[in-house]
């Protein structure tokens, strides 16, 4: 889908709209941006500044400093593997490189079809290692049931 | 004749490890062999070692069974695991796992019990007995309560809540604020997420008294974008309460007035500090601001704003039900009440342990968890998330006392124990340290910014051997600059755990040939 399109200003003023054009809604706009386009391209970061009465330096700042928002296209599937301490104990290391070979990917690296990216604690420390795919958290991911989860990730999710 | 009852939780961990899919494949052969089942979506007890833990009700009693696969389901109903049958996964009446009941649930003692989202099971078990009491007996006593009950910040902080919502109470302005800290991302913690999964309505009490004794119509909760199972469960209970009246104008006929918004963070650790937070909650970049002003008399939009943890707030509604006294009962020294402790990392039984502060380390880890998963010995403990000092062995038997920890250089923190087998390199771990404050710093103070990147290079270097003594006194000053000179605890106590590795396990400096932490 082209962005910076009609469809998506009208989608976005739609959005603002309905968190009463509040500034302080901001990153949760973002959220449902992303959701909708994947990542937040110049020309919404353009648009939510007029919209929000904000300066583009302050949605500018806001999209740049949180992890969560992107500004450029990502995979259409997401790969997040904890690196905190509790899954550093149960072999986070050995996983995320079992990954990376597997995927041919780098950690914050993204092809076409997926991105492959850290995490900081998915408060599934007592499952251990814990990975997310596309918003769902998994446990006890041995490298094995990291291959099954990846395969079943479907074409067109 | 009432259909049989199985409880499937629907919780994080649970769900984590295929409880979707056990709970799937139970309607489908129910459904086949025509059996007339409920199948209910509870919260989870907090036993995470054994999730997926479903529970059959026969005869009044919950029978569980751990670690089921959906694999296992065609062999649980041959068994008659409806009528709590014998099978390899039975694990007994969940009333006599000792895992549980030799706990001391307060906060936490709906978790698993009940049905997340039903606000029926929640009136059944005293839910909203604690605000009813808040309105009947009036602001001012509510906050001696809190006050006598020694209630302190279960954040980390550890600060007394009471005096914290007296000074919003008696701060000027018609305005104030609760905003609850929900953006739980210590590594080795999760028990806000179970109660917010599990018993989220008494989140929601706790915030309204919360509201009600300080003067408070408005309350913020921020939930960090990691827990997506959190969020729909935890926004449908605020729904719920609404619906019943247990939120919006006029609650219950009283005159209060509170209401809950919902915000989600984006993937920043520091903003789980009260001023980030604040910040983040502000729709801004989540950098720390200078204290003063307190939150509690500037705040949210410059209001004065109670900053609360989700189980210091969860808390609150038994302390006003079943007294202060009982509260202050439990505990040692300062330290009173109970603790959420979370058994997390290479520990064999993993899981939520609510027991009064007093415990030792090694009772919660060789008690509890049943020692390493690896069946290795215990090298470290990290306590307290990131910013907690790795315990050696030697120290296990401290008990977990705010000011016991004090005393050992280390902190208690939101209560997450994260245990390390012998196999670990703890160099790796101070140099993880460094490297995760330089990753999630918010770099307004130079200490912080600039320290944590130093500090990694540093540790390169005394890991391979280079100039080690130079470098240790260099890492020693680095501690001691960021410690001494940083704005939050962000910068101010990531040379806890670099310090800790420095006195414990020096030797793991030395250079070694490539491997895993």
């Amino acid at each position: 889908m082209p962005v910076g399109n009609g469809h998506q200003a009208a989608l976005i003023s739609e959005l603002v709209a309905g968190f009463g054009a509040r500034p302080e809604m901001l990153i949760q706009i973002l959220h449902r941006v992303v959701e909708q386009f994947g990542f937040v391209s110049e020309a919404a970061i353009r648009q939510l500044a007029d919209e929000l009465n904000l300066s583009r330096a302050e949605v500018h700042g806001v999209v740049s400093y949180y992890d969560d928002f992107h500004t450029e296209a990502r995979g259409r599937h997401s790969i997040r593997i904890c690196q905190a301490e509790a899954c550093q104990a149960m072999g986070s290391a050995a996983l995320t490189r079992h990954a990376q070979e597997s995927l041919g990917l780098a950690l914050h690296e993204s092809s076409e079809d997926i991105s492959l990216d850290p995490v900081y604690c998915l408060g599934n420390c007592a499952c251990s290692p814990a990975i997310m795919i596309n918003g769902r958290t998994y446990g006890r991911v041995t490298h094995e049931r990291f291959d099954e989860l990846v395969g079943a990730m479907g074409g067109d999710d | 004749m009432a259909r049989t009852k199985v409880f499937v939780p629907r919780e994080t961990a649970a769900v984590s490890v295929g409880a979707d899919d056990v709970a799937i494949a139970i309607a489908r052969k129910s459904k086949q062999l025509g059996t007339d089942i409920q199948l209910v979506r509870n919260g989870s007890w907090g036993a995470s070692w054994l999730e997926p833990l479903i529970e059959v009700e026969v005869d009044g009693q919950r029978i569980a069974y751990g670690n089921v696969a959906a694999s296992d389901i065609e062999s649980l109903f041959a068994a008659d695991f409806l009528g709590g049958g014998e099978h390899p996964r039975r694990v007994g009446p969940t009333q006599e796992i000792p895992y549980l009941i030799q706990q001391e649930r307060w906060t936490f003692f709906r978790c698993g019990l009940i049905e997340a989202l039903s606000i029926e099971d929640f009136r059944a078990t005293s839910g909203f007995a604690g605000l009813e009491q808040a309105l009947a007996m009036g602001s001012d006593a509510v906050i001696e309560a809190v006050l006598e009950s020694g209630l302190r910040g279960r954040g980390g902080a550890g600060f007394p809540t009471g005096i914290k919502w007296r000074t919003v109470a008696d701060a000027s302005g018609t305005q104030k604020y609760i905003a609850c800290n929900a953006d739980e991302g210590d590594s080795g913690t999760f028990s806000d997420r179970i109660l917010m999964e599990s018993d989220p309505l008494s989140l929601i009490e706790g915030m309204a008294i919360a509201g009600f004794a300080t003067g408070a119509s408005k309350g913020y909760v921020y939930l960090r974008s990691e827990y997506p199972l959190t969020h729909k469960i935890f926004g449908k209970a605020i729904a719920v309460a609404r619906d019943a009246g247990w939120l919006g104008e006029n609650i219950q006929g009283s005159g209060f007035d509170f209401d809950i918004e919902l915000h989600i963070g984006a993937g920043s650790y520091v903003c789980g500090e009260e001023t980030a937070m604040l910040e983040s909650l502000e729709g801004k970049r989540g950098i720390v601001r200078y204290k003063p002003p307190l939150p509690a008399l500037e705040g949210l939009f410059g209001k004065p704003t109670v900053v609360n943890n989700v189980v210091t707030l969860a808390s609150v509604p038994n302390i006003l039900r079943l007294g202060a006294e009982r509260y202050a009962q439990m505990g040692v020294g300062r330290s009173l009440g109970t603790l959420a402790f979370q058994l997390a990392g290479n520990i064999k039984r993993g899981g939520l342990v609510e027991k009064a502060f007093g415990v030792t380390l090694r009772e919660l880890i060789e008690d509890w968890g049943g020692g390493t998963a690896s069946g290795r010995p215990v090298k470290a403990v990290q306590v307290g998330g990131p910013l907690g000092a790795y315990i050696p062995a030697e120290q296990l038997d401290t008990p977990l006392d705010y000011e016991k920890f004090a005393e050992i250089g280390a902190m208690i923190g939101h209560g997450g124990i994260v245990v390390f087998d012998d196999l670990t390199n703890m160099a790796r771990l101070a140099r993880f340290a460094m490297e995760f404050c330089a990753i999630e710093s918010c770099g307004k103070c130079t200490p912080c910014r600039i320290g944590s990147t130093r500090g990694v290079e540093v540790i390169d270097r005394m890991i391979k051997g280079e100039e080690r003594e130079l470098n240790y006194d260099l890492l020693v000053e680095l501690c001691d600059t960021m410690e001494g000179a940083s704005l939050c605890a962000m910068g101010g106590m990531t040379p806890y755990p670099v310090r800790s590795v420095l006195k414990y396990f020096a030797d793991d400096f030395a250079p070694r040939q490539g491997g895993d932490a």
